[in-house]
This record gives structure tokens, C-alpha cells and sequence, in this order.
């Protein structure tokens, strides 16, 4: 164990380091140094992973409020909290990968001074902004029992079902509107990746990979901070997976077939080999998975559906944002090594802040707490919180 | 009225003429090396391509309806009324979506720099307000370059197409593609040959269209989102308050 963690203390400041010198790279001489973008390729990893992907493995937050407090899918409750944690660090994380890269970060204010609402963009950022600012709040409840600050928490608490609501709302914008942003290039974008159904997808997609994402961290943070696994929680989590899947699969189906290229799908290319890899990993391996009872109820085979489910949405936003333009651009695009790691670091970044949240904020002992409450008989009535702590 | 350019690559000597003067124009450097690039640049905003003894410019279209200024979250480029794209440097935060939406690539970004700039022609509006025409077409010694009304460019540009057939292309580019643009081409080869997207490619549609579609049913679809979520909040919630109602009246019927 102790050798364990030497190991990872040891990766992640060789990640930081590296990350650290790209930093200076990006503002000391500049985005053409520091990355492989250029006139051809305008948005590179960056946009590609962290803003696309990003958005996408912080759906978790709004499925999992959506499923609690919408559907009354009860005993789900135990994993809001982390769940919105998860939520609310891949979005600021998301705004500090924007810092890197939008070229002149220091106007980012600008989106509020000089709007333009016909720009997805705009809408995007707005969105973006709001909601980091609702996983805020409900994130916030965690600080203020940590510190039995009750009044603040009691007016929190008030506020959390217009804050569930809004971020339901602000999330289903923004997560369609980052595959809205590519409807205005027909002639650019691959047409595997083109369609005028981008929103959908993207929205579709994104309540997939929330739930593979909660799979995916409850199984990781169960192994690292020695709990107990959920899996009649994961196992809900696994059959309302392979629905989403299903229904993207469907939704991607219908879109080749009235476009007519399921034919160009078949036929071996640079791009088609692309797509193979992102179908196998999105539909095909979590779906095979998934079908099985046995496998929905084994921690392994649920964590193995959900990784393949990540990879592959991670690989279809990749193919959009950058293996699709490769043919209009006449080149490859492979990410330069600083780049990479300014990636990577907010990677890091990311699992960093969580386990430090975990250990000392009472990101799971509200869940444990709460499991032990629901014993009796009877169910004392529920308020639309976040924990049921009493305050 | 709303200015234009015809390019007729017919009368074009490939001199070059028309680079130079937008170099010096918008203060930028221009020598030899330069001149030999065949390609446009943050220091470049418009180029003269040779293939097999055939010319062709390429510069900003400056569209109609341009797909920058649509996609610019901070509304850095509009189309002024007399034709010009133009770009308020000072709004812009470097996002660069506007160079992922130009159908023509046009935008060229300062990847070197560090308060880096979107450039691009922007057709010498300084110049146009001024009652002047564009420096590249009053530094063009053949008349290739020819500035004036769109309106009487297009009819210029068909009668050109109809008076010698036979050395055009039977295309106006930049007549219907993306929804029409200030700049107009002719030429003897294919516009495609110089890097130009077919029409076929880019449709006659103008790109902000195919956003606008989304855009438009934001303000319809945010408040029936939003009553439709808080409805079913409610009913989740009416649920709980009668079961929990309902487990009161059980103990108390316990007693």
C-alpha cells in the first residue's frame, strides 16, 4: 500500500512538472509553440479532449440529480454527492483548459460584455458559466456541514430544487449545443461525423458517458478509499446504460440510413477504420457486455462496459473535433508532447482535487449515513436535498 | 450600395501587383521570399496561385451572410453595409471559431504571438469609406482585379460569361455559393483546381442558416424545458409528501 501510493505521488508530480514547463511554454511563447494547431487545424487536443470530452464525463451531475429527484429513483441517493463533486471539479477544470486555450484568456469577461446570441458558442460559454456556477451550490452543501455552518445550509437547501431544475435545463443546452457548434461546416467535416442530428447525439451521448462515468469512479473510489461497493446501485446504473446506448445506437443508425452512406460505413478507409473503433468501443462491447444479467451484476464486467463506453464516446468527440477534418485539412493532426501534458495535468488535477475532497468532506459518510436511516419501516418523508444530514 | 470585387483570372499576368499593395496597405511585410509563398498567412491576406500558366487570387469572400460573424461569441466580425467583413480586434478573446467555420479558410491566426490576432483581408474599408477603391485593384496594372457595385460586377461578370464562352468556366463563383459573397471570380479552370470548394460542397445555402435553425428555437424551447422539468419536480415530489402522509396516518393509527 505504501509503495502504491509512492507510485502515484511519484507520477503525478512528474505530471505536474512536465505540465508546468508547458505552461510556461503556452504563455511565454505562445500557442503555435506549445501545441500542434495551426491554420489548418484551428482547434487541436485541447478543444478535441478537454472542453469536448470534458463536458461529456461531467454529465454525471445532471443524470444522476435527474434520475434522483426527477424519476424518484431513490436508492440511487447514495451517489449524488460524488457524482456532483465529479460534476462540478470536470467543469472548473473544463474553464482552466479554456484558459490555455483560448489565444487572449485575459478577455475571456468579454462573453458577458459583448454577447452575440446568434453564436452556439455564445450560448455554450453562457451555459458553461451558469451551470459551474449551480454545481457550486450543490456542491456547496458538502463545505457547510463539513464546517455545521447551518443557516447558510439551510437556505441552500431551499434553493435546491430551483438549482436541480436549472442545471437540468443549462446541461441539456449545453450539452447539445457543443455538437451545434459544428453544423455550420458541411463541407468540412467528414460526413461519418457531419450530421444535422450533432445536437442530438451529443446530448444523447453525454447521458451515456454521465452513467458509464458514475460506473467508472464508484468502482475506482471504492478500490482506493476501501468502501463498499454499491453494485445494486451500479447495477441500476448498468441497465439504464445499456438503454442509452441502445438509443444512441438507434439514433446513429437512423442517421447513416437517410443520409445514405451506410454503404461508405462498410468500405475501408482512413476514416472508416476511425469510425470501426468508435462504434466497437461505444456500442458494440458495453451493448454485448451489458445484455448479460450476470455481467450487469458483477463489478468487473459493469467497470469493463463502462471503461469500453468511455473510450469509445472519448474516441467519436475526438473524431469529431479532429479526425474528421483531417481529410479537408490534407494532413494528419497529432498533438505535440506539450500539449499533451498540459492535458494530462489537468488529468491529474482532476483526480487530485477529488480525493481530496473525499477526504475531507463528508462526500460519502452523508451516503452511508443515509443507508443506515432507510432501515426502518418507516420512510420519514423526503425533502428535496442533497443529504439527508440533519441540520 | 454594397461593394465587390471581380477577379477575372483571364486577364491576370500573375505580377503580383495586387500582394504588394495589400502588404503595404495593411502594414505588413512583403519582399521576395515572401512573394514566393504560395500560401496566405497572418502575414498574407491575399495570394496569387500559379498552376500551369493559369492564375488565381484567393482572399476573403467577404460573404453575405459570413459564417465568422455568425459564429464569433463576441461579435467580433461584421459585414459592414458597404461589403466589408471588418474585425474589432479589441472584443476578440481568441477562441477561434471563427477560423473552424470559414468555408474558405480564410481567417489566419498570430500563432507566434503572445496577444495573438485573428487576420484576414478585410477589404480596405478605410479606403471604401473614403470613396476610394481597394488597394489591390487600383494597384492591378491589367484590370484582373476590378473593384465596384456587386450589383453591375455580376452583370459585368455575365456578360463577359456570354461574349467569349469559350474561355470560362460557365461559373460566376461566389455568385449563389454560400448564400452569395462580395468577391466574385471567373476563370478558365476550375475554381477547385486553386483550393476553392465546389459548389456542390458548400451549397447556396449561407452557413449561418444551418446554426440559425438551432439557435432560432432556444427561446421557444428553454421555457417549455424548464416547465416540463419543474412539472415533473413537482410530481416526483407530491408523490413523496403523500406517502409520507400516508405513513403518518399508519402510526398514528397505530396507537
Amino acid at each position: 500500500m505504501r509503495f502504491k501510493l509512492t507510485f502515484w505521488q511519484v507520477l503525478f508530480s512528474v505530471i505536474m512538472g512536465l505540465g508546468a514547463y508547458s505552461a510556461y511554454v503556452r504563455y511565454f511563447h505562445g500557442l503555435g509553440a506549445v501545441s500542434n494547431m495551426s491554420d489548418q487545424f484551428p482547434w487541436g487536443l485541447w478543444i478535441g479532449f478537454d472542453c469536448l470530452c470534458g463536458v461529456m464525463l461531467a454529465a454525471g451531475g445532471f443524470c444522476i440529480t435527474g434520475a434522483v429527484y426527477l424519476f424518484n429513483i431513490e436508492h440511487l441517493h447514495s451517489i449524488v454527492r460524488p457524482t456532483i463533486l465529479t460534476a462540478f471539479l470536470g467543469y472548473c477544470l473544463f474553464i482552466v483548459g479554456l484558459l490555455f486555450d483560448l489565444g487572449r484568456p485575459w478577455f475571456i469577461w468579454h462573453q458577458l460584455v459583448y454577447m452575440n446570441p446568434h453564436s452556439v458558442m455564445f450560448e455554450v460559454g453562457i451555459c458553461v458559466m451558469t451551470y459551474t456556477t449551480v454545481l457550486f451550490f450543490e456542491f456547496l452543501p458538502n463545505v457547510l456541514e463539513r464546517y455545521h455552518l447551518r443557516t447558510p445550509l439551510k437556505w441552500v437547501k431551499r434553493f435546491m430544487p430551483v438549482l436541480i431544475v436549472a442545471g437540468i435545463l443549462l446541461s441539456t443546452l449545453h450539452q447539445s449545443s457543443l455538437g451545434s457548434l459544428y453544423l455550420i461546416i458541411p463541407s468540412k467535416l467528414h460526413p461519418f461525423w457531419y450530421s444535422p442530428a450533432l445536437p442530438f447525439f451529443f446530448f444523447g451521448s453525454a447521458i451515456a458517458v454521465g452513467l458509464a462515468m458514475i460506473i467508472f469512479e464508484s468502482t475506482l473510489s471504492a478500490k482506493a478509499f476501501g468502501r463498499n461497493l454499491e453494485l445494486p446501485v451500479l447495477a441500476t446504473l448498468g441497465s439504464a446504460l445499456l438503454v442509452a446506448l441502445w438509443v444512441n445506437a438507434l439514433l446513429r443508425f437512423q442517421d447513416y440510413f437517410h443520409r445514405g452512406i451506410l454503404g461508405l460505413i462498410f468500405k475501408p478507409s482512413y476514416e472508416a477504420y476511425f469510425l470501426w473503433l468508435e462504434l466497437t468501443l461505444a456500442f458494440v462491447i458495453p451493448i454485448a457486455l451489458l445484455t448479460f444479467k450476470k455481467i450487469r451484476h458483477s463489478p468487473k464486467g459493469l467497470y469493463f462496459a463502462a471503461v469500453s463506453c468511455l473510450l469509445g464516446f472519448v474516441t467519436n468527440r475526438l473524431n469529431v473535433s479532429i479526425t474528421g477534418f483531417e481529410t479537408w485539412a490534407g494532413h494528419h493532426f497529432v498533438p505535440k508532447w506539450t500539449e499533451l501534458m498540459i492535458t494530462l495535468s489537468i488529468i491529474a488535477l482532476g483526480f487530485f482535487a477529488f480525493s481530496i475532497c473525499v477526504k475531507y468532506l463528508p462526500i460519502y459518510g452523508a451516503g452511508l449515513a443515509r443507508a443506515q436511516l432507510r432501515q426502518p419501516e418507516v420512510v420519514p418523508s423526503e425533502t428535496p436535498e442533497l443529504s439527508n444530514v440533519q441540520t | 450600395m454594397s461593394k465587390g470585387i471581380l477577379y477575372d483570372a483571364t486577364l491576370c499576368i500573375g505580377c503580383k501587383m495586387c500582394e504588394k499593395a495589400c502588404a503595404v496597405h495593411n502594414g505588413l511585410p512583403y519582399d521576395d521570399n515572401i512573394a514566393a509563398e504560395e500560401k496566405q498567412s497572418e502575414h498574407k491576406f491575399t495570394v496569387v496561385l500559379t498552376e500551369n500558366d493559369k492564375f488565381m487570387r484567393r482572399l476573403c469572400m467577404h460573404c453575405e451572410q459570413p459564417a465568422c460573424a455568425s459564429v464569433c461569441p463576441v461579435g467580433a466580425f461584421h459585414k459592414t453595409a458597404k461589403g466589408p467583413v471588418v474585425y474589432d480586434v479589441w472584443k476578440c478573446i481568441g477562441c477561434r471559431y471563427c477560423m473552424v467555420a470559414c468555408a474558405f479558410a480564410q481567417p489566419k491566426y498570430e500563432w507566434g504571438s503572445l496577444n495573438p490576432r485573428v487576420r484576414k483581408c478585410i477589404m480596405c474599408p478605410d479606403l471604401i469609406n473614403a470613396g476610394h477603391q481597394t488597394a489591390c485593384a487600383e494597384a492591378c496594372p491589367t484590370g484582373a482585379t476590378k473593384f465596384g457595385e456587386r450589383d453591375a460586377l455580376v452583370r459585368e461578370a455575365t456578360e463577359r460569361l456570354r461574349q467569349n464562352p469559350s474561355s470560362y468556366v460557365p461559373h460566376i463563383y461566389g455568385l449563389k455559393e454560400v448564400g452569395g459573397t462580395s468577391i466574385l471570380l471567373l476563370s478558365s479552370i476550375p475554381f477547385e483546381q486553386f483550393g476553392y470548394p465546389t459548389e456542390q460542397m458548400v451549397g447556396d445555402v449561407a452557413l449561418p442558416e444551418y446554426t440559425g435553425q438551432v439557435m432560432s428555437k432556444m427561446p421557444d424551447f428553454i421555457p417549455l424545458w424548464a416547465l416540463i422539468l419543474g412539472g415533473i419536480y413537482w410530481l416526483a415530489n407530491r408523490r413523496d409528501e403523500v406517502t409520507a402522509a400516508e405513513a403518518d396516518e399508519k402510526i398514528r393509527g397505530a396507537r
